[in-house]
């Protein structure tokens, strides 16, 4: 148990990091594509760029956020 | 080599040579405190661990994953990673986090190491074999998955070993030669410079591998092919420059985070 734990938590911090928003963002980014995708509402080449531009948004207001929460 | 290849075998480089150098640090603390035999025998136990893992990951990803879901699995894991390390080279830029220091990493660790009690099995001191086996082992599998990921999806497995394998005989040749921490390595610039590459990969495959999700499982196609590459390299950059340009006019007097 006590290893299936550690192992738990090593994969958690490896691929989640110490900023989830990150993982959650990226995983909401690319369920939207997908519906897009699926469903066909644009070309691949205007979707590929929503997709990337709501990638760099959230990051950028990620950061912001962090920022704003470790100068208060 | 074309284009992609190079920038590939670049970012697979200076990627391993920063997750080399910190492991490095720790290897060094250990074995100029607890003995270079427990600091060498945990390192080289690591890397056994670490070729293993690389085998089994390899093969399992390889062999059971169709093309878009490959990409979007390695695409997925890629851009979490390069945001995860542009994150913090944001916030360092911009003062809100400590610039990584490895000399403060080294008197960090040998003063634990020093402070910890000695036991020993078969001659072997198991504070020093396990800190340095963490260590190697910990910044290898980073390694590991952006050479694995990286070459299976360009289709390069053998540059991306081979740029992680110049990094690290470079990295161990510095560190027999100055016998110190590299700590005049610019790491910060090279972990955003990274950060870019890892996040501009990440998005062209993960977008294009959710074609996983339509019929006949077909990757989308992005405007001019691997040419959308460089403009995402270059959208990463600018996106990343306005944001410290940001924090930069809208910071004040910020405690600063301790360094990862």
């Amino acid at each position: 148990m006590r290893f299936l734990k550690a192992f738990g938590l090593f994969w958690y911090d490896f691929v989640i990091g110490d900023d989830w928003k990150i993982a959650a963002y990226v995983v909401v980014t690319l369920a939207l594509v997908a519906v897009l995708a699926v469903n066909d509402v644009l070309s691949d080449g205007a979707t590929v760029i929503v997709g990337t531009a709501v990638t760099m948004a959230f990051f950028a207001l990620g950061v912001r956020y962090d920022a704003r929460r470790a100068q208060r | 080599m074309d284009g992609t290849t190079a920038a590939l075998v670049s970012a697979v480089f200076f990627a391993s040579f920063v997750e080399f150098v910190e492991a490095f640090t720790i290897v060094l603390a250990m074995g100029v405190t607890r003995g270079w035999r427990s600091a060498i025998t945990g390192t080289v136990a690591a890397l056994i661990a670490l070729t293993a893992f690389t085998a089994v990951l390899g093969v399992a990803i390889s062999t059971w994953l169709s093309e878009s879901l490959l990409q979007l699995t390695i695409g997925t894991l890629l851009l979490i990673f390069g945001l995860q390390w542009l994150r913090k080279a944001c916030l360092r830029a911009s003062g809100l986090k400590a610039l990584h220091d490895e000399d403060a990493e080294f008197a960090e660790q040998t003063e634990a190491a020093r402070e910890a009690d000695r036991t020993t099995y078969a001659g072997i001191d198991l504070f020093g074999f396990m800190v340095s086996f963490k260590g190697v082992f910990l910044e290898g599998v980073e390694v590991v998955f952006i050479v694995v990921t990286f070459g299976l999806s360009a289709d390069a497995l053998g540059m991306a070993v081979a740029g992680a394998v110049v990094a690290g005989v470079i990295v161990i040749a510095l560190g027999v030669a100055l016998r110190k921490p590299l700590s005049r390595i610019p790491e910060n610039t090279l972990k955003y410079g990274v950060g870019v590459m890892l996040a501009s990969f990440g998005t062209y495959w993960a977008l294009e591998g959710v074609g996983y999700f339509r019929d006949g499982e077909e990757s989308l196609h992005w405007p001019g092919g691997k040419v959308a590459l460089i403009v995402l390299v270059a959208g990463w950059f600018a996106v990343t420059r306005l944001v410290i340009a940001g924090l930069g006019r809208s910071r004040t007097s910020a405690p600063t985070e301790a360094a990862a």
